[in-house]
């Protein structure tokens, strides 16, 4: 009996340290970790889609509730002008969720740019979204507030050949990015003029500075 | 019969080295070598969990009830990989993206859970120590030597510069899994041939 409540205390304590120590170091790496998610991971397709920004979109960013969610948000700023946000949606592929990043102009509503950042799609049929720059491409000037469909279905952009479900997908993605747009636009306005004024003011404090 | 401390150290290197002598461990070992950078990067986790891991079993050898050493041991190896996986998450978030699966692997890495059985939980704190750190090392340099071969014959680089001129053309079997299985059994056998007496 003695043996056994010494079994169960031992491996009790041990358990409670281990969860202590790891839930402590989670904590204090959460933000570090999120940081280089971001900069690897969703990085290169942020960076293509705000190409030519005159900031550091993957530092100016911010977050706003959807609901439940909390979705990030990331500023591009073009000759001067903090007008442009890129934010993530998800479409239904082949193999699972497609990771889209868009980037839009508050301005006129318009696509700057779309690039896949996650996807489980075949090798060489639906990663093509990802690797053929082209399709994604064709999404560009359109804006961000109407339906989007493949042609076969009567929309707007052709399909990959032989990967019909991904560019649906992607299609339905960008629908659903939409509708977010449409949700939090206001807010999004809002922030950005935040940022905008932040900017202006540290310029000014370094002139007088 | 009693060993010192140093030779409980370099034993390690040389005499156990853990995939070459041992041959122990074999699942990173062909998985994350195709580069000398993972080798090392990998080689490196698991030393830190040994050192860990075999300090920490050592610590607590008479207050570990035997019957449940086994889950006991798992616990503790099992936080020292998460607390590598979440660093090497939070600072070496590239290397973490080519090592993936085979960190939080190191849970089961034989030679971890063997160190802690067979050494670690018989002996005191320091000789545990020098243990760990010796093979760890052996470890981290079996990794690094391995890696190093197929990379330089494989990709024709060493730690990403290349080494040959433009005219080389890379022997790709190497950095495939057969080329793996190929090449540690060659360095096993150049191992053996050495190592004769």
């Amino acid at each position: 009996m003695r043996e056994l409540i010494k079994m169960v205390v031992v491996l009790t304590v041990l358990s409670a340290f281990s969860g202590g120590l790891l839930a402590g170091l989670r904590n204090g790496t959460k933000d570090k970790i999120e940081y280089q998610q971001l900069k690897f991971v969703k990085g290169p397709a942020i960076l293509k889609i705000l190409e030519g920004t005159t900031n550091n979109p993957i530092e100016d960013r911010f977050k706003l509730k959807d609901g439940e969610i909390d979705r990030s948000f990331f500023v591009g700023k073009f000759d001067g002008k903090t007008d442009t946000v890129a934010f993530e949606s998800f479409g239904k592929g082949f193999g699972g969720d497609i990771g889209l990043m868009v980037g839009v102009n508050l301005d006129n509503d318009k696509i700057i740019g779309v690039g896949v950042t996650t996807h489980s799609e075949t090798p060489g049929v639906g990663s093509r979204a990802k690797t053929e720059s082209g399709f994604v491409a064709q999404f560009n000037g359109l804006p961000l507030i109407e339906t989007f469909k493949v042609k076969p279905d009567g929309g707007q952009v052709d399909a990959l050949s032989g990967a019909t479900v991904t560019s649906r997908g992607v299609s339905a993605g960008l629908t659903d990015a939409g509708l977010i747009y449409k949700r939090l636009k206001p807010e999004i306005a809002k922030k950005l003029k935040d940022f905008s004024k932040k900017a202006e003011k540290s310029k000014q404090g370094e002139q007088h500075g | 019969m009693a060993k010192s401390i140093t030779q409980e150290f370099v034993k390690g290197l040389w005499e156990e080295i853990p995939p070459f002598r041992l041959v122990l461990g074999l699942c990173p070992v062909l998985a994350v070598t195709k580069t000398v950078e993972n080798g090392i990067g990998m080689g490196v986790a698991t030393t830190f969990v040994l050192v860990c891991s075999n300090i920490l079993v050592a610590a607590l050898r008479n207050i570990i009830p035997s019957k449940v050493r086994i889950a006991a041991f798992i616990i503790i190896i099992a936080t020292f990989v998460t607390v590598v996986e979440l660093l090497m998450q939070a600072y070496t978030y590239p290397l973490f993206l080519s090592l993936g699966i085979f960190i939080p692997l190191i849970v089961v890495n034989c030679i971890v859970l063997g160190r802690a059985e067979a050494f670690a939980s018989k002996n005191g704190i320091a000789y545990s120590l020098a243990d760990g750190l010796g093979i760890g090392i052996g470890f981290t340099l079996a990794l690094a030597s391995l890696g190093a071969v197929r990379e330089v014959f494989g990709s024709g680089t060493f730690l990403g510069t290349p080494v040959f001129g433009p005219s080389f053309h890379p022997f790709s079997f190497m950095v495939e899994a057969p080329g793996a299985f190929v090449c540690l059994g060659l360095m096993l056998c150049i191992m053996n041939l050495v190592g004769k007496k």
